[in-house]
């Protein structure tokens, strides 16, 4: 059963074809790696996916109920209704609320799940102190897992490279998503952070009973935990396997490596 | 949790009390004559209509130039309703309010897709309309000559009397707009309003309804702008459009960056300041706005952030913090004893 | 005169209040496409122009009234663009040059700040004062007057000597900045930075002097503008650059900010709306007219009409 499928998108940007009949279908509970050389089209098919970019033409369907077969489609929605469906992102160049408190930045992520309105915040109603106390306590508890607690009031630019990258997926996850989309969840991380962040990200899959679909450019994080992994080139996907079938593709190689290895 | 709740609004109600019975009184026995008086209610009209720019300027980060066109819509709608219609004080000025809003709302539709500079020179431009508007709307207005006759707070001819009515007036909107203002803010809808500021793609992409905020965000500074000009007209009794061209938007824009782009307390306390200054600088006849530009320069060159940059004074932490000093000092003393020992 | 007269009529005066609303809106966008800052004290070097040009056209001994040497019309154009130029870069270093990175909104105030002291700075200067100034009269010039003359015979439009005047100094100094800007290596420099301010840094190129440049053009041009509003009307005060200033900031923003032949085609626009707002529609109108212009241009096209969509990299 699929949570969400991209069948045949294309974009074009100004006559550059960017990217072309991408096909993906992403199982309940999967864990697929995206990966490609510089300039393949990975963040192009993330922004197509989350709405930020809507392609020129194909269809991306997503599985609304939990267990059976419910697809709408997504592709004239804006993102934030997208997010509201339950997918939910990371951006490779990070995009936190910088100027914001740790906390805040969670809590804002729930905002859309929060049913007080603007006039029952301004006179503080019961309803008001009552669910600020519970998307709180939320926004605290993801924070725990990526070990963050400690940080909440830090405002987030102060914060590490490493753990800015790890408060935008605690962002991400507080939209509780379905599907969450992470653009180079390790860039920036030296080998011991990137071996914890990949141990963190199936511990979520698990915990949060999500579908994960990655960019990565590390190897051994996409290796080591991707069950499945798509590999795009010049906009094109060129091989679809296990990481095994993968790493032996002549044609990823080629890709990856030039001709003449 | 419910404890603190209470202990917050108390302290933040009793403060706003006792700051208004200390001006009353100093008001009342002449320590703060007429005329500072009149100043004091100015800078709360300032101050309410800085805070509504900065909702949406400091908090949603739009910059409008067009704040003065809305506080002339306020001051107009509720002047002829007061006028026209014989409505009284209060309903007059939460209609100069509510017409206002419903502006807003329309302004803030054609300026969703745009941003930036654009946005600041289109807001600019609905402002210069509406003022070109009032201008010729003549029957209702009174056009280039004015509109004369606006009923007072208080016309009691005991200019004592009158000063404090005028004051406790405005006095009681500014804090109203400072609860709303501060409250929106700390809620849910108001750290979506922030998160536009911080990131539009971001909020985005977390669920945010980024034009629904955005417009929000306009129509409630419009409306708080509406009333503060619904104040302006009671307080001076006459309008003109020239007193709200484009300048009159700058000095709010002023007020705003020089208390800090996204700081309550800081928007009051350069409101009172402005204002002030303002006061002083007349001294200087024909230099005054010479001095008031070179003022301007060297604040943006020296001290880029404002006042308070985006923090803010909190009294209850003040609060706090006193009082758990005066615990503190009371229980470190057993521990010096025992030291001792 | 019938409609199609007084409709010529009005586009000839439209084009002619134009080319001079574009000369001003060349300086706002060549600033604004460089350091990305709107130039608020833009229109008050209008005015310091064209009280440059009217101490050169009073001075010694010449009749107040009228000019009628056009070798001092020339002087004076060159002097007021000189005065101008060097105003602008000095306001630049002083005010605007350290706030380079600071955010763009302090930029604006102290640009608002430099507007206020360069207004309420000229009324306080006893040469000056608040008062406004009889300007001298373009009169008995044989070329203009002749080619004036000639083209109401022919066609009964009646062009006056300053908006001959007017177009061709437009049409001369935007010909020289299109030869600046494309064919000279300040020009490449100039496009260069406003691209890329950084990638131009890193390329060798004295970012800091093209700035100067810059703003010594755009203050130049606005100088020869304020001499041709100043002829206009005729006289000179130290407030008579905000209306103008405005209208050519918003000509700039309607063609593309940053645009060069969106300037000219944004101030061409602005010009023709007023003068057939003011001919048809109503004189009390034709501020509003420019500014309902603006918004909805800028609703269809929120980067102006020449301006490029810029897309944020996500």
């Amino acid at each position: 059963m699929s949570v969400m499928e991209a069948k045949s998108i294309s974009i074009v940007f100004g006559g550059l074809k960017a990217v072309t009949n991408f096909d993906l279908k992403l199982g309940k509970g999967e864990l697929v790696g995206l990966i490609g050389p510089n300039g393949a089209g990975k963040t192009t098919v993330f922004n197509m996916l989350t709405g930020v970019y809507s392609p020129t033409s194909g269809d991306i369907v997503l599985n609304t109920s939990r267990e059976g077969h419910n697809y709408k489609s997504i592709i004239k929605l804006k993102p934030y209704q997208i997010t509201q469906s339950g997918v939910a992102r990371t951006f490779q160049n990070i995009r936190l609320f910088k100027d914001l408190s740790v906390l805040d930045n969670v809590r804002i992520a729930f905002h859309f799940n929060v049913k007080y309105n603007a006039l029952q915040g301004i006179l503080r109603t019961t309803a008001f102190y009552n669910e600020e106390d519970e998307i709180t306590e939320k926004a605290r508890d993801l924070l725990k897992i990526f070990n963050l607690q400690d940080k909440e009031k830090e405002l987030a630019k102060n914060l590490p490279y490493g753990e800015q990258r790890k408060l935008e997926i605690t962002r991400a996850l507080a939209t509780n998503p379905k599907v969450l989309l992470l653009d180079e969840p390790a860039a920036g991380m030296n080998p011991q952070e990137t071996h914890d962040l990949m141990n963190l990200i199936s511990f979520i899959r698990n915990k949060f009973d999500l579908t994960i679909l990655l960019i990565e450019h590390d190897m051994s994080l996409v290796m080591g935990i991707c069950e499945r992994i798509v590999v795009l080139d010049y906009g094109q996907t060129i091989a679809v396997g296990t990481p095994e079938q993968i790493s032996k593709d002549p044609k990823v190689i080629k890709a990856y490596l030039g001709e003449g290895v | 949790m419910k404890k603190n709740r209470i202990f917050n609004t108390i302290t933040l109600l009793s403060a706003s009390v006792i700051v208004f019975i200390v001006l009353a009184a100093l008001l009342f026995t002449g320590i703060i004559d007429e005329y500072n008086g009149q100043l004091l209610t100015l800078a709360g009209i300032y101050i309410i209509v800085s805070l509504s720019l900065n909702l949406i300027t400091g908090f949603t980060g739009q910059l409008s130039l067009g704040q003065a066109g809305f506080m002339s819509i306020g001051a107009y709608s509720s002047a002829i309703a007061m006028m026209n219609f014989h409505l009284p004080l209060v309903v007059s000025i939460i209609i100069g309010g509510l017409v206002t809003a419903v502006f807003g709302l329309l302004i803030g539709f054609p300026t969703l897709r745009l941003r930036g500079d654009y946005l600041a020179i289109t807001t600019l431009g609905f402002g210069e309309i509406i003022r070109v508007i009032m201008v010729n709307l003549e029957t209702y207005t009174g056009g280039a000559a004015g509109l004369k006759g606006i009923p007072s707070f208080s016309d009691t001819g005991d200019f004592l009397k009158d000063s404090i009515i005028k004051f406790s007036w405005v006095y009681v909107f500014v804090i109203i707009t400072i609860v709303i203002v501060n409250n929106l803010i700390n809620s849910s809808p108001g750290r979506a309003i922030v998160s536009i500021r911080e990131d539009e793609i971001a909020a985005n992409s977390m669920g945010i309804n980024v034009s629904y905020y955005k417009i929000f965000s306009f129509t409630m500074s419009a409306f708080l702008a509406g009333i503060g000009g619904a104040l302006y007209a009671v307080y001076f009794g006459y309008l003109n459009p020239v007193m709200f061209w484009f300048l009159t938007s700058v000095n709010f824009v002023v007020i705003v960056v020089l208390g800090g782009m996204g700081s309550i307390t800081g928007t009051i306390l350069a409101g009172v300041g402005f204002t002030y200054i303002q006061e002083w600088l007349r001294f200087f006849k024909d230099f005054r706005l010479v001095i008031f530009g070179l003022a301007l320069i060297i604040v943006m060159l020296f001290w880029p952030r404002g006042l308070m940059g985006t923090n803010e004074f909190s009294i209850v932490k003040f609060v706090r913090k006193y009082i758990r000093k005066e615990h503190e000092g009371g229980s470190s003393k057993p521990s010096k004893i025992k030291g001792v020992k | 005169m019938n409609f199609m007269q007084e409709f010529g009529q009005q586009m000839v005066n439209g084009i002619a209040l134009g080319s001079v609303y574009a000369l001003i809106a060349l300086g706002y966008t060549m600033v604004y496409g460089i350091v990305k800052l709107i130039n608020f004290a833009h229109g008050d070097i209008l005015m310091v122009g064209a009280f440059a040009g009217f101490f050169v056209l009073t001075a010694n001994g010449q009749d107040p009234s009228k000019i009628s040497n056009p070798l001092m019309l020339v002087l004076a154009f060159i002097i007021a663009m000189a005065v101008s130029a060097l105003f602008g870069v000095i306001i630049e270093k002083t005010c605007y040059k350290p706030l380079r990175k600071a955010p763009k909104i302090n930029l604006l105030i102290t640009a608002i700040g430099v507007s206020i002291v360069l207004e309420n700075g000229a009324r306080v200067i006893p040469w000056i004062g608040p008062n406004p100034k009889q300007f001298p009269v373009l009169k008995d010039i044989p070329i203009i007057d002749g080619i004036s003359q000639m083209i109401k015979a022919q066609t009964g439009v009646f062009i006056s000597p300053v908006q001959i005047l007017s177009f061709i100094i437009a049409i001369l100094l935007m010909l020289m900045l299109f030869y600046i800007v494309n064919f000279t290596k300040t020009g490449k420099a100039m496009r260069a930075a406003s691209y890329d301010m950084g990638a131009a840094q890193l390329m060798g190129i004295n970012v800091d002097n093209i700035i100067s440049v810059t703003f010594a053009i755009g203050a130049a041009l606005a100088a020869a503008a304020g001499i041709l509003f100043a002829l206009n009307y005729p006289q000179v005060e130290p407030y008579m650059g905000i209306m103008p200033g405005l209208k050519a900031f918003v000509a700039a923003v309607l063609g593309g900010i940053g645009s060069i032949p969106g300037a000219m085609l944004g101030g061409f626009i602005m010009g023709i709306a007023e003068t057939l707002t003011k001919g048809f529609i109503s004189s009390k109108l034709a501020d509003a007219v420019a500014f309902g212009i603006l918004i909805i241009i800028l609703v269809i096209k929120p980067s102006g009409i020449l301006g490029k969509n810029t897309r944020e990299k996500v």
